[in-house]
């Protein structure tokens, strides 16, 4: 019951960060939506592991949180330097 | 015992809830930009953070409550360095850090 | 050396308890993947005191409970800032020049900033923060804050 509950505000607030990435003017409005969706689907999966009584959920939950980190330092590397392969700039602060 | 974890569990969940809800809301109603970082942290700290711990009170102490605790880490390590990334990246970029159009009205 | 062994302790035990299972294939395999990061870690050059500041735990264990209290208070007030039906935020970027002298500690202070909402961090130096907040309290209380003397108490311990 109480993970019902819990889920229930994870696709209210997982629909309102899809909005913005579908609206959001600039790039980085976009990625930074993405980065919260990646947020709210590791504690969505996390719930709904102990929704269903199934914890190997949580597994998907530590993947998809990794995936999530590299996923957006590749998309604003992308964008920044236009090129995944860049070593970025020299003279790059301590 | 059962049931005083079971309420605390419910009033964390509950409070973890709210506040992605409520970070998801600011990333829908704020006007710019960098006002729209200070609401996913909201989700990415106090919304993210309580859950957990919502859930841990609820695992015991199994191998459950040990994933539940790296995913806390991975979130608490790994979310300001992305957010820290897509600020820099945005101001190398000229976003501006002033308010939007819309919010003319509330800054002086 | 010790340190190595004590990172290929550290990685086995937490493919033990990632994993769960006691089959001799899959725990062979875990030695032979922590083997393999300590490797990596080595020729990465990230197994040194900065990459692994094993001797600032009890200091982190210290710090991090104030960290969550501070999370919390600051997470109410942008809440606060969000549900209010005329939104008064006024983003404001302030700089200044951090106390901490080590790159852990001006990276613990950093992602501090980071995750305590209202306030972010948008460029980061042993030099100068440039900090920017959601209202213009918010962003001047980063300016030579607890979180500052605290991180660099945090930090001089060795």
């Amino acid at each position: 019951m109480m993970f019902a509950a819990a889920a229930l505000a994870l696709l209210v607030a997982l629909g309102l960060a899809l909005a913005r990435a579908l609206l959001g003017p600039t790039v980085f409005d976009r990625a930074l939506a993405a980065n919260s969706i990646g947020t709210l689907a590791m504690m969505m999966l996390a719930v709904f592991g102990f929704l269903t009584g199934r914890p190997e959920f949580l597994d998907l939950a530590i993947l998809y949180g990794l995936l999530n980190l590299v996923g957006t330092i590749a998309v604003l590397k992308f964008f920044r330097y236009g090129d995944l392969g860049d070593p970025g700039r020299p003279e790059a602060k301590p | 015992m059962s049931a005083a974890l079971d309420i605390a569990s419910w009033a964390l969940l509950v409070a973890g809830g709210a506040f992605c809800m409520i970070g998801a809301l600011g990333l829908v109603r704020l006007h710019s930009f960098f006002p729209r970082t200070h609401a996913a942290s909201v989700i990415d700290s106090a919304g993210a953070g309580l859950l957990l711990a919502g859930l841990l009170l609820q695992a015991g102490w199994t191998l459950v409550a040990f994933k539940l605790v790296v995913i806390g880490l991975l979130i608490f390590f790994a979310s300001p360095t992305a957010t820290h990334a897509l600020a820099n990246a945005a101001r190398e970029r000229g976003v501006s850090f002033e308010a939007g159009e819309g919010e003319a009205s509330s800054k002086r | 050396m010790l340190l190595a062994a004590l990172l290929f302790v550290l990685f086995y035990v937490f493919w033990i308890l990632m994993s769960g299972f006691f089959t001799p294939f899959l725990l062979a395999a875990g030695a032979a993947s922590s083997l393999a990061v300590v490797w990596f870690a080595y020729r990465m050059g990230v197994a040194d005191r900065e990459g692994h500041p094993v001797h600032l735990i009890w200091s982190a264990l210290a710090y991090w409970p104030w960290l969550v209290r501070e999370i919390l208070k600051s997470a109410l007030d942008v809440s606060r800032v969000i549900l209010d039906p005329r939104l008064p935020a006024s983003p404001t970027l302030v700089r200044f020049k951090p106390r901490q002298k080590t790159v852990v500690g001006l990276v613990t202070h950093a992602n501090s900033i980071t995750l305590t909402p209202g306030t972010l961090s948008v460029e980061v130096g042993p030099e100068q923060f440039v900090v920017h907040g959601l209202t213009r309290a918010s962003a001047e209380a980063a300016v030579d804050s607890d979180m500052d003397r605290r991180v660099a108490r945090f930090e001089r311990v060795r």
